[in-house]
């Protein structure tokens, strides 16, 4: 149906890595069109290796969730292709994991069984070696104290780390989040965003974040995506070049403060374009 | 303490107020039995029918609880079965809600003349009464599923079955507990309505339908209000059995459920 693309396609992508090897992840030109002719997404190119974190952020409307679900292929393109590690999105769910804005935990289920749902949607694993994948899980999240308790019983930012570890579970290469902070506050948030980068250290799977946040962006990515709206398009990526692991004091370094602005222009500019 | 008091006060002072202003009443206006008989005397009604009450009070249960049983089967087949498609429901949910707005006096002859007057029929009247709560609020909670717990599930490339199960049918049970409770109180309602019709037993002997009818025929005022307490005494009883099982379900994950049911 859609071509592999070739080693000489459009170089439209990134600059700063060797192009020989093919991207873990191809997009290519991909275009989402409401059925009421409404274009979301319009020429979208992107090349994505393994082990990028990529923040997509933008005004709204700018079809940064869109553009996650056409990855996960939850949502079908209008136009174009995407290709992961060789799959199309439907055919690559096996390797990846998707996080929503609020946690989606299944209220009738303790936490454990909460982050084994993946592994018994999927199937192959017995209940022994559910349980205990989830227990590891739970460990690396820090919630084990809580592994019998209901979602209820629970904060936003616990919930949320339940659903991080649900997500591990499946072992994914390629997790998709979309404004999974978005509702908590700041210093959670703040918290959070160091799980993450820890949590990836230990899997090094390969991220696309949408957030609203310019300093979540910048201390998680190594790769920001700016869009800008009607259509949703790429204006901009800005590369981050803060080595890993990052310490939480990165915050206040000069440097970071700097790209924080730079993001922050960029997205002015985006804003004021209409 | 304090809690237990604003909790029962109120209601206690409400019931005791309207049982002197009755007997009060009564007495003051010289009010003749038959037309409205005292607290006492309909105390006393009790005790002594005791067990034709008893009586009556077991046939009716029977019959409403074996309507409403089946009404709660039939119904979340019926609401699985809306639950696959939206064109399923446009096109039969407007019959179902004629189970809600015929008037089920004007079909509980009916069903007596085709049936037979007896037990089978008085469950189908109730059956009837029961089975659009049920329908109704089963098929919301099988189709309210937020879109990211669907979306959830597809990315697990969950098979149709497990969506079924793991999510929709779980997620229908506050729902479902929402039809029961509404469907155990007219379970009640329902068979009694179905008794009124059917003469089938001999004096005495039906149930609490059955009873008021000859109750009233005979100008038994007393023992009609004794029947009359005791089929509330009986939609009671089914509410609570639903609202324990609710608890006992629910207590843990739901509780919007709990809540709701307090106040």
């Amino acid at each position: 149906m859609t071509q592999p693309p070739t080693a000489s396609a459009p170089a439209n992508g990134p600059t700063n890595r060797p192009s020989s090897p093919p991207p873990f992840i191809t997009i290519r030109d991909v275009t989402k069109t409401w059925p009421n002719g409404t274009t979301v997404l319009s020429g979208i190119q992107l090349d994505v290796a393994k082990g990028d974190f990529i923040s997509l952020i933008g005004p709204s409307g700018c079809g940064k969730s869109t553009l996650l679900r056409l990855i996960s292929g939850l949502s079908p393109m209008s136009s174009g292709f995407i290709q992961i590690d060789g799959m199309i999105p439907e055919n690559a769910r096996e390797i990846m994991s998707f996080i929503f804005q609020d946690a989606t935990l299944l209220p009738w289920r303790t936490v454990s069984r909460n982050v084994e749902l993946g592994l018994e949607l999927q199937r192959g694993e017995t209940r022994n070696n559910r349980r205990e994948k989830a227990r590891e899980l739970l460990k690396l999240v820090g919630l084990q104290s809580v592994a019998d308790h209901y979602p209820r019983q629970l904060s936003g930012g616990m919930k949320m780390r339940v659903s991080i570890a649900r997500a591990l579970a499946i072992r994914p290469k390629i997790l998709l989040m979309d404004e999974p902070f978005g509702a908590l506050d700041e210093m959670t948030r703040d918290f959070l965003n160091e799980e993450v980068l820890r949590l990836r250290e230990v899997d090094k799977f390969t991220t696309f974040f949408v957030t609203h946040s310019v300093s979540e962006a910048v201390f998680l990515s190594n790769r920001i995506m700016v869009l800008k709206a009607n259509p949703g398009q790429i204006h901009r990526e800005i590369h981050v070049p803060f080595p890993n692991p990052r310490p939480a004091s990165l915050r206040s370094a000069p440097e970071f403060l700097a790209l924080v602005g730079e993001v922050s222009s960029a997205l002015r500019a985006v804003k004021s374009q209409k | 303490m304090n809690a237990f008091l604003r909790t029962w006060a109120w209601p206690v002072a409400v019931f005791l107020a309207v049982i002197f202003g009755w007997a009060g009443a009564c007495h003051l206006f010289k009010i003749p039995p038959y037309i409205l008989p005292g607290p006492i005397s309909v105390l006393h009604a009790v005790i002594e029918r005791r067990e034709n009450l008893w009586f009556a009070f077991r046939v009716t249960a029977f019959e409403a609880a074996g309507g409403y049983v089946l009404s709660i089967a039939a119904g979340i087949v019926i609401a699985l079965f809306f639950a696959q498609s939206s064109a399923i429901r446009r096109s039969l949910y407007p019959y179902t809600i004629l189970l809600q707005t015929v008037p089920i006096v004007a079909i509980a002859p009916l069903i007596l003349m085709w049936f037979g007057s007896g037990t089978r029929s008085v469950m189908l009247v109730a059956f009837i009464i029961c089975l659009f709560p049920i329908i109704a609020n089963t098929t919301q909670g099988l189709i309210s599923v937020p879109r990211n717990l669907v979306d959830l599930f597809v990315m697990s490339n969950a098979s149709k079955m497990q969506m079924l199960l793991d999510l929709r049918l779980p997620h229908a049970v506050p729902s479902l507990f929402i039809g029961l409770r509404i469907s155990g109180g007219i379970s009640v309602i329902g068979a009694i309505t179905g008794e009124l019709f059917a003469s089938s037993n001999a004096v005495g002997q039906g149930g609490l339908g059955y009873s008021i009818t000859y109750a009233n025929s005979q100008l038994q005022t007393d023992y009609l209000f004794a029947l009359v307490l005791t089929a509330s005494a009986l939609g009671f009883l089914f509410f609570f059995i639903v609202v324990f099982f609710e608890w006992l379900l629910l207590r843990q994950w739901h509780e919007a459920a709990m809540k709701s049911q307090m106040e």
